[in-house]
């Protein structure tokens, strides 16, 4: 039997069973959270931070994505402070590679840049990084710009757990962290790339698209059959 | 009481954002009674007067000339405002950024050209080493993203600041 835990988010009484978390229940409710790493259908990392919540008696901020439920929280999903953390870690995404909405394939598609639009950031305060990073068209249908990258992971996560063929894993560390195929290889030349393209589907930004496609025409097109990733992976259990 | 005056200035950028308020169309004449028009690519002015009450200012800040201008505005400016996302960004002409001025001239003027390959050294003033967004280099007032900002949210902008009220920029966003 599961035991059901009742407690607060933003005032508002809520229950969950003891296996969700803060980010299931609230969705569950109707409250809005956050989310740029989250995708339904895949294991939360909790990599962007974007959900963080207050947790009465924790002078820690939570991931709503990864923290479990318990009985009696009084949690904070919205306040000024986390909204001013939010936006710093918006403003952090956006500074820590280089993202020219402009003339980005996902132009108008871009959860970072509706993200940026949805919290009323009109400009960064933060020094530019312009880092010099590459981009990896070497493969036949598809290709990476690192350059709009944020590191979410979601590709990794869904080739790793539906597709089963773990192409995509992480190199390096900080602020060298690259997503990378094949340990390292270039795309094009991977042996266990399927080239299902589902990396490309739930990337949220520009960095992974199909090539031949212009600016602002990276529409994940198919996204609307992306709920079959939830469906899958409550088959497997 | 004499009007408001505002000035359009056009640094690094394409022009884009100063079609997008021509895209204000008939609201052009309101503004136009509510405020003087004393200095922009579209007028004849070729003098940026002593002192101006609201400033838009398109482009990121990428030569020397652009640097020389931007700080005589700010002198000269109540409210500066960076119009569109290369002010607020330096967007499109900041791609360079990582890449360096040598290496980008050697592309585009000796390695990209057909004939007559040298560097360009007279006339066209000396590029920084990098482009910036106007509010790194100048205080900036009021920041309106947007490649371009759309003409209603450029009309609303200067519709409160001409009222007194603080500008309300709602709805705007880098990209579009």
């Amino acid at each position: 039997m599961t035991t059901v835990f009742t407690f607060t988010i933003d005032g508002q009484a809520v229950a969950g069973s003891e296996d969700q978390t803060i980010l299931e229940v609230a969705e569950e409710n109707g409250i809005d959270i956050p989310t740029l790493c989250h995708l339904d259908g895949v294991k939360d990392r909790g990599a962007c931070r974007l959900c963080v919540v207050e947790v009465a008696g924790s002078n820690k901020l939570a991931p709503a994505c990864t923290t479990q439920i318990a009985e009696g929280m009084e949690i904070t999903a919205h306040s000024d402070r986390l909204l001013e953390y939010r936006r710093a870690i918006i403003e952090m995404l956006f500074m820590e590679r280089n993202h020219v909405c402009a003339v980005c394939v996902a132009n108008n598609h871009c959860e970072l840049q509706s993200m940026a639009e949805e919290h009323g950031l009109t400009h960064f305060d933060l020094p530019p990084i312009s880092p010099v990073v590459g981009i990896d068209a070497s493969h036949r249908l598809f290709a990476i710009d690192h350059n709009r990258c944020i590191l979410c992971l979601r590709c990794v996560r869904v080739c790793d757990q539906i597709e089963g063929a773990h192409t995509w894993d992480v190199m390096q560390r900080g602020i060298e962290t690259r997503v990378v195929t094949d340990m390292g290889k270039p795309w094009g030349e991977s042996t266990t790339c399927t080239s299902c393209g589902k990396c490309v589907q739930v990337c949220p930004t520009g960095a992974l698209f199909e090539k031949g496609r212009a600016v602002a025409r990276g529409s994940k097109t198919r996204r609307p059959y992306l709920p079959y990733l939830k469906v899958v992976s409550e088959e497997r259990g | 009481m004499s009007k408001p005056t505002l000035a359009t200035v056009w640094l690094d950028g394409c022009s884009g954002c100063h079609m997008s308020l021509l895209d204000t169309d008939e609201r052009l004449l309101e503004l136009t009674e509510r405020a003087d028009l004393v200095y922009s690519p579209i007028v004849d002015t070729k003098e940026f007067p002593e002192h101006v009450d609201v400033c838009l200012v398109e482009g990121a800040v990428s030569s020397e000339e652009d640097l020389h201008k931007i700080k005589m505005v700010r002198e000269r400016t109540t409210t500066l405002i960076a119009f569109g996302d290369c002010a607020v960004t330096s967007n499109v002409p900041g791609m360079r950024n990582p890449i360096g001025v040598p290496p980008l001239f050697e592309r585009a003027y000796i390695e990209n050209a057909t004939t007559n390959k040298q560097l360009p050294s007279s006339v066209v003033p000396r590029l920084l080493p990098t482009a910036r967004p106007v509010h790194r280099v100048v205080k900036v007032d009021v920041f309106l993203p947007g490649c371009p900002p759309d003409a209603d949210l450029i009309y609303n902008m200067l519709d409160d600041l001409l009222a007194g009220r603080v500008p309300n920029v709602a709805g705007a966003r880098f990209g579009r």
